[in-house]
């Protein structure tokens, strides 16, 4: 099925990312991760998450990441890599949670939760994708979060360009 | 097709501890970012997969398009930060800037 190749696409790349060494391959290999975690949303009829994941994760979060390796790394004497420490403990501690996490999630038996019995998996329903109901919902029902993260979005911009500029020596 | 919600919950949580493992282990400040950003991308698969039950509501998609937002003003601030301590310190390594003095 599609939703196993896209999901082990997904894990292959983001261990890929924590266990190569070269900067520039563990920003492609997120890149994939990405790129793969977008297509599930699809297959979970997200359609408009999905796009914003492209656009705003692959597009422009991504591309600032490969910016930041780029500009914060000495290409000429030194080659671009990210060395590991605390190696044993932050397996050991990754490991534990996975392991909690799993166990969590197969003893919690979700399926048989009530209001997933009760609920349609019908998602789309008779309309033929979700855009329209959540752009009708943002102007409704969330429409002070909506603002509130304009503004947010108004004050990184701003404080990113003051914190990242060249101030002048007083 | 149906997709069994454990699953994409278990794909979540490996997810999940790939992004613990980079935020512990690496020294690079931008990798740390990245395995911030893989964190926040598990949190979103959980709540976009439980949204897929709540047809008419469209709560959780509608929470995930909000931490995307966060995200992305989140990355373009740590980002300028780790330029500013890279052009202070001439290294964006984070063992070593912890270790370093003015």
């Amino acid at each position: 099925m599609l939703f196993y190749l896209f999901a082990i696409l997904a894990i292959l790349s983001a261990a890929y990312m924590v266990l190569t060494r070269n900067l520039l391959y563990a920003g492609f290999s997120l890149l994939i991760t990405l790129l793969s975690i977008a297509g599930i949303y699809v297959l979970l009829f997200a359609d408009f998450i999905a796009v914003t994941q492209l656009m705003v994760y692959v597009g422009g979060v991504l591309v600032l990441i490969l910016f930041g390796i780029m500009l914060s790394s000495r290409v000429h004497d030194k080659s671009v890599l990210s060395e590991s420490v605390n190696k044993v403990w932050g397996t050991l501690v990754a490991g534990l949670i996975l392991v909690g996490l799993s166990y969590t999630i197969l003893k919690a038996n979700i399926s048989a939760l009530p209001w997933l019995q009760t609920s349609e998996m019908d998602v789309l329903g008779d309309q033929k994708s979700t855009v329209q109901s959540i752009g009708i919902k943002l102007m409704t029902d969330v429409v002070v979060p909506f603002e509130l993260a304009s503004l947010l979005l108004l004050i990184a911009l701003m404080g990113a360009a003051y914190i990242a500029t060249d101030k002048p020596k007083v | 097709m149906d997709i069994p919600l454990e699953h994409i919950l278990l794909l979540s949580a490996v997810l999940f501890s790939i992004g613990v493992l980079a935020v512990i282990s690496k020294r690079h400040a931008v990798v740390v970012l990245m395995g911030i950003e893989l964190i926040f991308n598990a949190a979103n698969l959980n709540l976009v997969a439980f949204s897929r039950h709540d047809p008419a509501l469209l709560q959780g998609q509608l929470f995930s398009l909000f931490v995307i937002v966060v995200a992305a003003a989140e990355a373009a601030v740590a980002l300028a930060i780790v330029l500013r301590v890279y052009q202070y310190f001439k290294t964006a390594n984070l063992s070593e800037v912890a270790t370093q003095e003015e």
